[in-house]
Parts: C-alpha cells; structure tokens; sequence
C-alpha cells in the first residue's frame, strides 16, 4: 500500500461511507464530497515529492494478484505522463463539487456518491497498468457519468445519457476484443511486460495483427477523444450535462481518450500506428477546423465550448500522431491545458447559468457592468483558450505545431487556422456577453466567494502552465521520449519509412 | 430380472442423494397438502425450502463421492455437481420469492411446491446423465413439471395461453429429441454418450454420414427449444410473459441452466468426434440467436417480454462458448449460467414484487421513479442489469469475458466481434429501464407500493451481492 493506492482508494471509501450519511443532512453530504476529494488532491500533491522527474519508468507501483485464471493482476503505476493526468483529475474534482453546491438540489446524496465513484474510475483508468484492470476502471468512470448526465442534467438529459453511453460502450467492446486476443496471443495483461516482450521481440505481431488489434482500440479511444467524424455524442452530453458534469467530461474524460492513444495504440502498435498516421492526422485536422467554424455559429454558449474541445482535441491527435517528441509532448502538455481552460470555461458559463438560467447567448449582454469581477475571469480563460502567449494553451499549441512542421510543413499551416479561428469564436462570444448595453431584465451579481474558490486555482495555473513550463515538461518529455522510442520497434517498416524521411531533409 | 443384475451399491445411493431428497419431500408435500388446512399452506412451502436445502446438501456429498451410478446411466462427477448445486440453488431462491407472491395472489398450494421439487428433481437428472435414455426421463420429468406451472393461474387468460403453447412446442421438441436419439441408437447400437462417441470414432465401424447427420440436427433441434435458441424461440416470450412471474424466473435459470448442461455434455462427449460437422451449425445458432434476442428485445414495452428477449440473447452468448468446444469454452459456458442464473432470478423477482395483485404492472412505464421512491431496491436492480449489459466488474462482465475468451482461442474471431457488439446493442434496452426507474418522474404505479417482503429481498440481495461478489472474485466458483 503506498501513497498513490490511497489516492486511488480514498474517493472509493468516501462513496461507501456517504451512503451511510442519511439523505436529509444536504449539508454534511456537501461537506463530506468536499473533504474527500480535497483530501485526494492533497494526498495526490504528495506524489510530486517522492517523483522522479528525470526518470520514464512507472513509480508508485503495486503490483498483487486479483484474479488467478486468467492471470488478472492489479497492476497500478505512474509515469511523468499519468502524474499529471492523476493531478488534473484530483484537481478539478473538488472544484466540480464546488460548482454543484448550490446548482445541484435534489437527490443530492446520488449526486455526490457518483461524483466520487466516477473520481475514482478516472484516477483508475490513469494509474492501471494491466489491460484488463484498465477496461473496468474505463468502465467504471462511464456509468457514474452516464447518470450524472441522464438524472440531473437539462431538457434532453436521457437522450444525450443514453447516446454517450452507447457510443462509448460500442468502441470499447471493440476494444475488449482487442484485449481478449492480445492476452491470447502474448499471455499477460500486464503493460510493462508486454512493452517488454515487444521490446526484445519475444512478442512479434505481423502488420495484419497490429492493424486489426491497432482499429479496435482506436475504435474505443478515437470515441472517447472524441476525433472527427466520431464527436457528435459531445456536444449533446456536455450541453445537457450538469455543471460539474460537463467539467469532468471535457477535462477529464476526454483525456481517457488521448491518453489511451499515447498509452496503448502508438507504443503497441508502432507499426499500424504509424501506417495509419497521415489518415488520422487528416482526420484531426478535419475536426480542428470543423469544431472551430461550427462553434463560431453557435447562439448555445455550451454548446459552443463542447465545440470548442473537438477542435482543441484535434492539435492533441495531430501531436500524437507526429511522432515527433516536440509533438508527443504538445499533445500532452495540450491535454493538460484542455483540461484546465476549458473545465474553468465550462464553469464559468455554469456560473452564468445559476444567475441567468439560460444559455444562450443573446440572453446576455452588458455582463461586464454589474460583475467585473466575473468578466475578468472569463476574459482570462477564453484568452487562454484561444492560445494568447504567456498562457497556458500557447505552449501546447505551440509544441504540436512544431512537430507537425517537422514532419509535413502543411499540416501546421492548416492547423494553424483553427487558433485563428479559436480567436474569432471566443472574443466573438466574450463581446456578445459581456459588453454593450447591460440588460435591465434581469440581476447579475459579481463573484461570490465559492466562484473565487472554483476560479482562483485554474487561473493560477493558466499562468504559470503559460509561463514556466519547466515546471511540468520534463517528466512529461521523459517518457514521451520513451513511448517514441518503444514506436519504433516490431517493425519491418522501418526500412520503408525510411526513403520519404531522407527525401525530406535532402529537400531541406 | 437379468442374470447380469447387480443391486447397487451404497455409494450409488449417496451419488442419487438430491433426487432421493427432491422427489421424497415433493411427494410428502403432495400427501400433506390436502391435510393441511388453507391458511396454513404455508408450511408446505417451508418443507419446500428445506427440502431444497436438503438437496444442496446431498448434492455436495454426491460431489464427495464422484462416480458412475447405476451401472453407468448417470454420471457423477464435477461437471454434473456444479450443475446440481445450480440448479437446486436455483428452485431455492425462486422459492423464496414465491411465497410472498402465491400469498398476494392467493393462489398458495402445495402443488405449486411439488411441482417445482419435481421439476428440478428432473433437471439434476438431467445434468447426470450418461445415456440417453436417462437424459429423455429427466427431461420430460423437469418439463411436463414446468408445462403445469406455467399454467399455475389458471383463471388467467395469458397463462393458459402460455401454458398451452409450451405444452405444444414443447412435446414437438422433445419428439424430434426422442427421434434424434432413436436415429442414433438405430445408427451406433448403444445410448450411452460414451459409447455412442466410440462407434462415431472408429472408422470402421462408422455408420452413414446421412444417419448421424440427421440424428444430430434432430438432436440439436429438441436442445436449442430448450435453451430457447433462434430459430426456436418464439414460444419463450409468450410463455414468460403469461406464466406467473416467480415461475418466469424459474424457467429462464433452471430448465435452461440444465438443457445446456446436457447440450455440452452430449456435444463435447457423444458427438465429439463430429465437431467438423456440427460447428458450422452452432456457430450460425449462436449469432443469430444473439441478433433476434437483442433486436427483438429492443422493441418491447412489457417488462417479462423484454426479460424473455434478454434470457434469448444470454443464451446465444453461452452458445457462443459452445462452439468454442474446448475445455475454456466448457469452463466458461458454466461460469456465464451460473452469473446468468442469479441476475436473471434477481430481475424476476423485482418484477413479481413491483407488479402487484394480478400483475397490473408490468409495463416498462411503470417502473418511472422507482428510484425515488425505492433507492436500494432501484440501485440492486441497477446492479444486476449493469450485470446483463456487461459492466465491470460485475459479474455478467466477466461471463462475457471468459466466454469470448474462450471463443478468440478458438479463432472465432467474428463471432467475437458480432458478439461483442450485440452486448453494445443490449445496453440500449437495459439502460431504458434504468432511464425509467431514476430518470422519469414517479407515476400512478407507484401509489399503495407496498413494501418487500422479507424473502424476496433474501432473494434480490443474494442475487446482487452473487453478481458483485462474483465480478470480483471469480475463483469462488472456477
């Protein structure tokens, strides 16, 4: 049992024991939600001291039987890539029990046990370090959010529930398949040893294989991110999401999605993966520009943030899918800087909504008067979001863009319109909000003290992920470095990779 | 009597243990049930427990003692204990959800008792068997048992109906059985299931192709009606849905639980040196069972129709381990009846409790609120069908997984994929009835619910907690 077991377990015990405390007391369960995920966030800041940043190996490891036949272990780990994953989860779920204090009012018992079930799929799914234990956890975190969405979300709360659920569900099956026949043919679940068997060769799956087991996994992970053509259960789940819903949805959940990609498709798969990249990277790019043009026209301002995710997703695939380190470690650093613009974006709007009731954007207007306060907060975040240097998202943008450069030089040109695009949508919005007349029908008060709470640490970090990215890359860079090495292994491909790349730095 | 006749032996005794137990208490309730005055029938049905309890109890000593029985006709070993155990597990648990039901439709009798006694006395038979012929007495024990108790109240329309239409197919099923097994026997000269595998082994002694052809495709016929497999399924929603719903629960965990363990015995012994002929068979009986159990059950609006669909579409996956055949698939096959047993009894006996005097509600509609109003009992029902969608770390998840494990090892690689996405598709009509329970505003089905009584709860409870528990530890029972 060491520290990172009593992260994972920590939100699991505080599901178990808030089902003891009776339904009435409304205010201990807040409280008791509140305490345990800010326990989790700080026993999880506690990892960062005994983590070695300069190493690629997985820390923090347990590793114990659970199931005998087939061998099923429980295999937990963290690597500089998942550290973080592991933080921005335990980060944002206090903040996601915050925003629902006053937004959620009935069935707050439920509310809050999900709440923390879910937490403690989403950490599983980052620290499992066996398939098999990967799958539940990636399970686990759906159904929780399937009813967070489907009790207390808005109108069409049950049809965005139950198509996030089948879409989700179809590629992971996918996925299980593919699972099942990797254990078959390699008799482990367990990660490390299969990187190691692929590693040394005693473990070759010929190109038919990776293609076919390299697609079921995609199937599972490109749902989940969610990549163009696959996006459109995002938008109905974050627009009918509760707040906090849609916080954890687009900061957490769809980095299941990335992280699987980094995990298990490039590393296992180097070879499918790397024949499949200009097919997926034309797919990412499809979605970076068609997030950013359809949410420019959005009169929903959530819907125009869901939108906002498929594109920003979109420069997380095209990094990935370079294999280049620059660009391996954009997408992560990205994933991070998703995770923290836009669950502050849809929090913010959450705050609008709790005033306005209502989510359109010609409801508002002239915000900026009456709640100064709120309008610099939100001015921040969409600076953020849209990529404005010394920012967060600017680093991350920036990174992947360079190695898309230099791998296809137009790649990054067309990439590079979404951030324009991101410009135009978001101050677009900003200006139809908050500025012009203030309207007289409605009241709007500044920022309370528990909004302050919510916003403060986001912000902090939009700042200083925007300016001292030392703090965060080299892990990051370090094992990145080492899943770019383990993709180019198994490969008779090498040989044909070879002559386009010479060709490119002779055009040089 | 032959000059051959050897009386048996008292470990022969000990190794028919439960059907002694089954078919002596069974008949002690018959003599006690006209003594026994009407408010008190309820006594019978605690013989009844016991009586069950008893067998569970000689079911594992004939484990203890695993051998042949009456010179070879039924064999006891580990395969046919588990399968006791399932079954009598089973008869326990729908009896404890009987009682309150027979009470509220004021319908207690000690035949209804017997009946599921002699019924599950014929489906320990059943998974004992050695021979043909033994298999056919248990078989016609378990299902002429199960035709009168689906037709248990009958002042209803709907359950004479059932009652009716199962009697009839079910007679035809078991006569293309009983043809199979005489083509056999015509063909190979013996009926016993390792007999007839060695004549089918030798080449020389070989009989037609065309013979053995036939008596396995008449064989598999009067099998896949009892595991109500596509294209033999029709009668299934029919039947549950105007049997009793206790009895529902009873038939889609026991009778089935034991048609399959026959068809896998017979399939992986007598007949294995014909898997070349018959896997083709299996593997298209599998997937189009899945395809019409979940499809169909995608359009239902009555909640013991939806279960029958369900109950379909489980047993194409378990036939999916059976076109494995090998020692997983078998493996597999067992742990997925097992787990499907429990979550199967455990959403019958919500429906027998929620749907009050004469099941006015059984609509899918009604359930709107129950979570609400009845949290734990919504949230062990959300439990097991989690469990029937294939959730971890439920249960029913890794019943799917070790069944399509065993089916990739295989090399079933699209029976695996065309599997896997049916469960996808069976996650839409699970989910309803949990959009409904937590997600739709209470409505009138929710007035005068009374609360659950104590055995259906013991029932529910064991059911759920079987499914978690087994999700997590799945080497209790393999």
């Amino acid at each position: 049992m060491n520290l990172l077991d009593a992260v994972l377990w920590l939100p699991l015990a505080g599901f178990v024991l808030l089902l003891l405390i009776p339904r009435e007391r409304v205010r201990a369960i807040r409280q008791f939600a509140l305490g345990i995920t800010t326990a989790t966030f700080l026993l999880s800041l506690a990892l960062l001291v005994g983590f070695d940043r300069t190493s690629a190996a997985f820390q923090y490891e347990t590793n114990l039987p659970w199931i005998s036949s087939p061998e099923i272990r429980y295999h937990i780990g963290i690597d500089g890539i998942s550290l973080w994953l592991v933080l921005l989860t335990t980060l944002l779920s206090p903040i996601g029990v915050l925003i629902s204090w006053q937004h959620i009012d009935r069935r707050v018992k439920e509310f809050f046990a999900l709440f923390l079930a879910m937490e403690f799929g989403l950490i599983g799914v980052f620290v499992a370090l066996d398939l098999f234990l990967f799958y539940v956890f990636w399970e686990v975190s759906l159904v929780p959010m399937y009813f967070l969405i489907g009790v207390w979300g808005h109108e069409r709360r049950i049809y965005a529930a139950v198509k996030f659920f089948i879409y989700t569900m179809t590629g992971s099956v996918l996925m299980l398949a593919g699972i099942i026949y990797l254990y078959i043919r390699a008799g482990t679940f367990d990660y490390p040893a299969l990187i190691e068997m692929m590693m040394n060769g005693s473990l070759m799956l010929d190109r038919m294989e990776q293609n076919l087991l390299f697609a079921g996994f995609f199937a599972a992970f490109a749902i989940k991110v969610p990549l163009f053509p696959l996006h459109t259960w995002l938008p109905d789940a974050h627009v009918e999401a509760p707040t906090a819903g849609s916080v954890m949805l687009a900061s957490v959940m769809l980095k299941m999605g990335c992280y699987g990609l980094l995990r298990f498709c490039l590393p296992m798969f180097p070879a499918a993966a790397r024949g499949a990249a200009p097919w997926i990277v034309m797919l990412a790019i499809a979605g970076i520009l068609y997030g950013a043009l359809v949410a420019m026209v959005q009169p929903n301002m959530k819907k125009l943030v869901a939108y906002t995710s498929v594109s920003h997703l979109g420069f997380v695939v095209l990094g990935l899918f370079t294999f280049t380190e620059l660009g391996t470690n954009g997408a992560v650093y990205q994933m991070l800087n998703h995770g923290i613009s836009t669950g502050a974006l849809f929090a913010l709007v959450g705050f609008l909504y709790e005033r306005r009731h209502s989510l359109e954007i010609e409801d508002y207007g002239g915000v900026a008067t009456p709640a100064p306060v709120l309008a610099t907060m939100f001015l921040i975040t969409s600076l953020a979001s849209m990529g404005l240097p010394v920012l967060n998202n600017f680093v991350g943008e920036y990174l992947v863009l360079q190695g898309a450069a230099q791998v296809n030089f137009r790649w990054a040109v067309f990439a590079a319109i979404g951030v324009i695009l991101a410009a135009c949508y978001m101050l677009w919005m900003y200006q139809r909000v908050f500025y012009g007349e203030a309207r007289k029908d409605f009241s709007m008060r500044d920022a309370n003290l528990r909004e302050w709470a919510v916003m403060s640490p986001l912000i902090i970090l939009m700042v200083w992920m925007g300016t001292y990215t030392q703090t965060f890359l080299p892990p990051i860079t370090a094992s990145s470095a080492a899943i770019l090495e383990q993709t180019k292994v198994n490969v008779e491909f090498h040989v044909e990779r070879q002559m386009p790349r010479q060709e490119l730095a002779n055009a040089r | 009597m032959p000059a051959n006749f050897v009386p048996p032996s008292g470990v022969e005794y000990i190794r028919v243990l439960p059907e002694i137990i089954l078919a002596a208490v069974a008949t002690l309730i018959m003599v006690l049930e006209p003594l026994t005055p009407a408010p008190r029938k309820r006594a019978l049905g605690y013989l009844a427990l016991a009586g069950f309890a008893g067998a569970l109890a000689g079911a594992a000593a004939a484990g203890w003692r695993t051998g042949p029985a009456f010179s070879g006709m039924l064999e006891v070993d580990g395969f046919a204990t588990f399968f006791r155990l399932l079954v009598i597990l089973a008869g326990l648990l729908v009896t404890l959800v009987s009682f309150p039901y027979l009470r509220r439709e004021e319908a207690e009798s000690g035949e209804y008792y017997a009946l599921l006694l002699y019924s599950v006395a014929g489906q320990t038979i059943m998974v004992s068997a050695a021979d043909l012929i033994v298999l056919f007495i248990g078989l016609e024990i378990s299902s002429i048992a199960s035709y009168v108790l689906a037709g248990y109240m009958r002042r209803e329309k709907l359950a004479n109906e059932a009652a009716a239409k199962y009697f009839l197919l079910g007679s035809f099923a078991t006569a293309f059985l009983l043809y199979g097994i005489a083509l056999i026997y015509g063909a190979t000269g013996t009926t016993r299931l390792n007999g007839i595998a060695q004549v089918l082994s030798d080449p020389r002694m070989a009989p037609a192709g065309i013979l053995t052809g036939t008596a396995v495709a008449l064989m598999l016929v009067g099998f896949a009606f009892k595991i109500s497999a596509a294209p033999f399924q029709v009668w299934a929603p029919d039947v549950y849905q105007g049997a009793p719903s206790p009895v529902a629960a009873f038939l889609a965990a026991g009778p089935k639980a034991a048609a399959f363990a026959v068809l896998l015995r017979v399939f992986m012994t007598a007949f294995a040196p014909l898997t070349g002929r018959w896997l083709a068979i299996m593997w298209s009986l599998s997937l189009l069972t899945m395809i019409v159990g979940n499809f169909a059950a995608l359009l239902q609006t009555n909640i013991k129709r939806l279960l029958a669909y369900s109950s379909i579409a489980h047993a194409g996956y378990v036939l999916v381990a059976v076109t494995a055949h090998s020692e997983e698939g078998v493996q597999a096959a067992m742990f997925y009846l097992t787990v499907y047993v429990f979550m199967n009894i455990g959403a019958f006996a919500v429906v027998a409790y929620f749907s009050r005097k004469g099941e006015r509600y059984v609509e899918i509609e009604d359930l709107a609120g129950l979570g609400v109003r009845q949290p734990v009992l919504a949230a062990l029902f959300a439990v097991i069908l989690l469990s029937l969608i294939g959730v971890p770390p439920t249960a029913g998840f890794l019943g799917k997984f070790y069944i399509f494990q065993a089916a990739v090892k295989a090399d079933l690689l699209w029976l695996t994929v065309l599997g896997l996405l049916n469960s996808a598709v069976a996650a839409y009509y699970y989910l309803r009835l949990i959009v409904i329970m937590y997600m739709k505003e209470p409505g009138d089905s929710l007035l005068e619910l009374p609360g659950m009584a104590v055995s259906t709860r013991a029932a529910l409870w064991t059911s759920a907690a079987a499914v978690v528990v087994l999700g997590l530890f799945p080497a209790l029972i393999r």
